[in-house]
């Protein structure tokens, strides 16, 4: 079986934080400590339902040394495709759920003299994993967390009670918006960015720190994609001789596990690269949507990442 | 001609790369020797403006030449070891974004990479280019001296003594190739010494 190993959990509390986020709290099922992880991991969380498995990773949020549970926010996407809907409506209290071991895509850089934290609404969630961890280590950070307004600022009064000197909140609704330029400018040597939030986020910071000479090495980001829908197209797995069609509202990875084929997979986002797989044949256009291949392999036409990346045309043959 | 041209070796020994101008507000550029010119290559006066020299002549005369480039800081120094305590301020001092420049021996960018690392640079975001010199900064395996500037094969440990082959096993964290005594199971039977790369 692919992904990471299996934990069976039960959830032991759910409390929504505001309009859109629920946070929501696993404890082993056999009583038994889950394992410590590393701030900036997540888990796959696998939701039954209905015929529809859906495996969605989230970013734990708890003391990464805590071993008795772990948390999560979960965001509400009403346009997505069902999984933080199924979360939000579906679960409650006392239900058994599977979780992946951790795996951690977006880890702290230890080496790092002093970290700087730039998140944009539910990506606050590694970084309340990774302050844990660097605050009993004595470590030197700093957060900067840009929300739309006050009332969708989850975690803020608990971060700006505990660390009033490093954490700095910024409000879209009230114009506030992060100084970058002024900020990265004179950061100490040894100064590691880390950035996670929606895509524009990640970019202007990754490419004013660049502007500013910092090294590729020294900035961080994690972005998760959840696959979109589009339209539905027919694939063949050349190893397993199989034909499978692809939904409107499915991945290609969820089509092919359907289908009874096991791929390999952990991120389910786009960003780890376990996925990959070799394209055998190819009439039409594969639509890329992952940021693990460089932009020659898209162009090859050679390999896609059947989490994310759909495809438009006549034939698909894949080597798996 | 103050080039070199390593022959292919193994994967641990380094690459040296060759000096380009990067984006960025500060830029350290350490000059040994020879190292002069490439720097020499690469000066335009908007990066010089910006840029904190530090030549170390060791006997070379491009003092002048240098200075002419009117780098917002200029320093020039003996040897590495009379501009060690300047190079460790200067990083000490400095805010992520500089931009650190090294030619000269393999010695000397060896052990400004270790200190530059130390300071909190990446090594990989560190430019390096090779001028002048090919002597080697070699650590004895067994009593772990340094023997610096080695230019022969074998030589002899300057502290315990023993005679050592030059290997091209580096190591990153003490900026030195790796020293094995050559005559261990046959002491005495000690080839003649050449010229490492002859």
């Amino acid at each position: 079986m692919s992904g990471a190993e299996k934990i069976t959990v039960t959830v032991t509390d759910i409390v929504p934080l505001n309009e859109l986020v629920t946070r929501f709290k696993f404890e082993r099922t056999d009583g038994a400590l889950l394992p410590t992880f590393s701030g900036g991991a997540h888990t796959v969380v696998e939701m039954k339902d209905g015929d529809t498995t859906r495996l969605n990773p989230y970013s734990l949020m708890s003391d990464p040394m805590d071993q008795r549970a772990y948390t999560i926010s979960v965001r509400r996407d009403d346009a997505g495709r069902g999984g933080s809907l199924f979360m939000h409506r579906n679960v409650k209290i006392g239900d058994e759920m599977t979780l992946s071991y951790p795996v951690n895509l977006f880890s702290l850089d230890l080496r790092a003299k002093k970290h700087l934290f730039f998140a944009g609404g539910i990506g606050i969630t590694p970084f309340l994993a990774q302050i844990k961890q660097l605050e009993r280590t004595g470590g030197n950070w700093e957060l900067h967390y840009a929300c739309r307004s006050e009332a969708l600022g989850s975690y803020v009064d608990e971060l700006t009670t505990h660390y009033p000197n490093q954490v700095h909140i910024y409000y879209d609704e009230q114009d506030q918006k992060i100084d970058l330029e002024h900020l990265l400018d004179g950061q100490p040597l040894g100064t590691h960015i880390y950035v996670c939030g929606p895509k524009g986020m990640i970019g202007w910071v990754r490419n004013t720190a660049e502007q500013l000479g910092w090294p590729r090495e020294a900035v961080h980001h994690e972005e998760f994609l959840a696959p979109q829908s589009g339209k539905p197209f027919e694939v063949k797995l050349a190893v397993s001789n199989k034909v499978i069609q692809v939904g409107e509202h499915e991945s290609l990875l969820e089509a092919i596990e359907r289908a009874g084929v096991d791929a390999p997979y952990l991120c389910r986002g786009g960003a780890c690269g376990q996925c990959e797989t070799d394209v055998v044949e190819c009439d039409g256009e594969i639509l890329h949507r992952d940021h693990w291949l460089d932009e020659a392999e898209h162009a090859s036409g050679k390999k896609i990442m059947p989490c994310v990346s759909r495809f438009e045309g006549k034939t698909l043959v894949l080597d798996r | 001609m103050s080039k070199f041209e390593f022959p292919p070796s193994i994967t641990s020994r380094p690459i040296w790369g060759s000096l380009t101008p990067r984006q960025g507000k500060h830029h350290l550029m350490i000059a040994e020797a020879e190292g002069a010119e490439a720097v020499l290559d690469i000066a335009s006066p908007e990066l010089m403006a910006k840029t904190h020299l530090i030549y170390l002549a060791r006997g070379t005369d491009y003092g002048d030449k240098l200075r002419a480039l009117n780098p917002q800081h200029f320093r020039e120094s003996p040897t590495f070891g009379a501009a060690r305590q300047r190079i460790e301020r200067v990083l000490q001092d400095a805010a992520m974004g500089l931009q650190l420049y090294l030619t000269g021996t393999e010695g000397m960018m060896g052990q400004v990479m270790q200190m530059a690392v130390t300071a909190g640079i990446p090594h990989t975001a560190i430019q390096t280019e090779h001028r002048g010199s090919t002597a080697r900064r070699m650590q004895c395996v067994h009593c772990k001296g340094i023997t610096e500037d080695v230019e022969i094969d074998p030589f002899v440990c300057s502290h315990c003594g023993l005679n050592l082959f030059v290997r091209d096993h580096y190591s990153r964290r003490l900026a030195a190739y790796q020293g094995v005594c050559i005559d261990a199971e046959d002491p005495g039977n000690v080839p003649e010494s050449k010229g490492i790369y002859e």
